[in-house]
């Protein structure tokens, strides 16, 4: 397996991603798309399934980013996993762009579900395990939710169907960042207790630190091994993680950091090799 | 350069000012900071409430409150509508007051792309019986919409703009329901349009002044009830439309128009919009790419003279 340091690395290169794609886009949402960057680097560099030199492997695992706007986060990843080139995640956001502001269904970049509009991803990486299961295929699903993105009924909707039709193949991540777009969670609508939710729902519940590249490993070796009902793993994080600036900072959900800001951000983190345009 | 304002701009300072009267209740679903209904929120925080993320029980919520004697006003943006359908039905059906006023129409958050874009909106609201239409084409008539809605029993949907446009209508203007306005007269074309395409069907008819072309331009701002009269004035006198709107071609403005001038006085009509297809991520270009310009406006003038 790659070793947690290198795992660390490649997350915080998926943050110089963000930054320097929604730096030269001069919008986007970096906010949400930093606190999901070591779930990212965890899920594509050691837990799922994939190979890039054959992307439509009819059993790749599935990734569907049902918190739409973290495209960066995802397109980052895909770049540093060699689905797309580096430089390519320059165009993000622009007219001509393979790089849509939200993801854009493209199987053959890991893209599985066309998301943005929150709720829907997750309704939809429910059905694809179920597929899995009516087809007896070994791949899983994974599915990343935004911890306001919650409060969309159809979550819920969905919840319940899949533990209902026993879909272990499912591995959800909630990012508890505590923020969404008009202000804390907590204050906005309430969504606790979280983890008695989901149990209430029938889930099997791991509480993580998604701040920790090392405890979303063993939360998601752990929630693999359990058999017999979908998984979630609810990641404590921070939103705008690594970034002085957007560090639990709302105005960082819609806004980006402009290019002396990207540039303080690349020198903090250590980004050889991006720009900041 | 001149002064250029959004149209949802004006919605937060107008739902402000009208705020006193206790009946208004605002809902938001975690938009309040993009559809402006935070100048409410800070102003009158007990009659605003944020619903989270949940674009289906924000008009529940909002359908139940006008069934129990209040005035709402519920926004989000205009693309998320279509999440809570089955409730606008019945709050078309009940005749409910709730003012549906969605920010971000069209095109106009280009980055986020087609998943943010809304261009079946007013094709939907308008087939909802029932249902008041307005796309206001500047914050002074957004402004006059809002508070015209607001005294105005019954269903509406104002549709407005993230795009920053500049300001057409005196600050004296006033919206009507079901009249729209003549801009400027000519004899030769009419153009016939709504939202950010005002101004750009003004730029249009400057275009074709060099072609010796005079086009009369018409801010059609109320869709349903749309202005049957002054369509076919507009028909009758250049005897070929050409409308314009930031949203598809089937079933908005053009269809509106469309179907007023088959029954009564068939003429040729263009319309300008998204040609039945999802649009993409981009920037203000987005709107040339489209041919949501006066350039587009001006070659349907020219293609719509020759047929
Ligand atoms: C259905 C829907 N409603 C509203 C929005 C606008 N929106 C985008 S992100 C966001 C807040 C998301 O908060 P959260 O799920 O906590 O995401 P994160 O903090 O991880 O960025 C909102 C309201 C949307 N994209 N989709
Ligand atoms: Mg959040």
């Amino acid at each position: 397996m790659v070793s947690v340091e290198r795992l660390k690395d490649i997350s915080r290169e998926i943050g110089c991603g963000i930054v320097a794609s929604t730096t030269a886009a001069g919008s986007g949402h970096p906010g949400g798309s930093l606190s999901i960057k070591n779930v990212m680097a965890v899920l594509f560099f050691h837990v799922m399934r994939h190979d890039p030199s054959k992307p439509e492997w009819p059993d790749r695992d599935r990734f569907v980013l049902s918190k739409g706007h973290a495209a960066p986060a995802l397109y980052s990843t895909l770049a540093l996993a060699g689905y797309i080139k580096r430089e390519e995640l320059y165009t993000l956001r622009k007219l001509c762009s393979r790089l849509q502001g939200h993801p854009s269904r493209h199987p053959g970049m890991m893209i599985e579900a066309s998301t943005g509009a929150l709720g829907n991803g997750f309704s939809m990486a429910v059905g694809m395990a179920l597929a899995a299961k009516i087809d007896s295929r070994a791949y899983r699903v994974y599915t990343v939710l935004g911890d306001g993105e919650v409060q969309e009924g159809i979550v819920w909707e969905a919840a319940m169907l899949a533990s209902y039709r026993k879909l272990d193949n499912l591995i959800a991540v909630v990012d508890r960042n505590g923020l969404q777009l008009d202000g804390p969670v907590e204050w906005i609508l309430s969504v606790e207790p979280l983890a008695a939710k989901w149990r209430a729902f029938g889930w099997h519940v791991i509480e993580a630190d998604g701040e920790s590249v090392d405890a979303l490993v063993r939360a998601f070796e752990a929630a693999i091994k359990m058999r017999g009902r979908p998984k979630v793993i609810i990641a404590h994080t921070t939103k705008g993680e690594s970034s002085s600036v957007m560090s639990w900072n709302r105005k960082y959900h819609g806004s980006v950091l402009d290019r002396e800001q990207c540039m303080q951000y690349m020198k903090e983190n250590g980004c050889g090799g991006w720009n900041c345009r | 350069m001149e002064l250029q304002v959004s149209t949802r701009d004006s919605y937060g300072k107008a739902l402000k000012e009208i705020g006193a009267d206790s009946k208004i209740v605002v809902l938001d679903a975690d938009l309040s900071s993009s559809t402006k209904t935070s100048v409410f929120a800070e102003a009158y925080r007990d009659r605003f409430i944020n619903v989270g993320i949940s674009e289906q029980n924000l008009f529940g919520i909002a359908a139940g409150l006008a069934c129990s004697g209040k005035t709402v006003f519920a926004s989000t943006f205009a693309v998320f509508v279509g999440k809570a359908w089955d409730i606008l039905r019945i709050i078309a059906h009940d005749r409910l007051n709730v003012k549906v006023t969605v920010s971000h129409g069209g095109i106009s958050n280009g980055p986020d792309g087609w998943s943010h874009h809304s261009i079946e909106d007013i094709a939907m609201m308008r087939a909802l019986p029932n249902f008041t239409v307005v796309v206001p084409a500047d914050s002074v008539e957004a402004e006059s919409v809002v508070k015209v809605a607001a005294q105005n029993d019954g269903p509406w949907y104002i549709r407005l703009s993230k795009l920053e446009v500049p300001t057409i209508n005196g600050i004296d203007y006033r919206f009507l329901p079901g009249k729209g306005n003549v801009l400027l007269d000519g004899s030769d074309v009419s153009i016939i349009a709504c939202g950010a395409m005002v101004h750009a069907a003004l730029g249009a008819a400057e275009i074709l002044k060099g072609d010796g072309v005079r086009a009369m331009v018409i801010n059609m701002a109320s869709i349903k009830p749309i202005d049957v009269e002054l369509v076919l004035r507009a028909a009758r006198e250049t005897g070929a439309v050409v409308t314009a709107e930031e949203g598809s071609v089937i079933g908005g403005l053009g269809g509106a128009v469309a179907e007023a001038t088959s029954s009564y006085c068939p003429v040729t009509v263009e319309r300008v919009g998204i040609n039945d297809t999802f649009t993409q991520s981009g920037g203000r270009d987005l709107y040339g790419f489209y041919g949501l310009t006066a350039e587009g406006i001006t070659e349907a003038c020219r293609r719509v003279r020759k047929r």
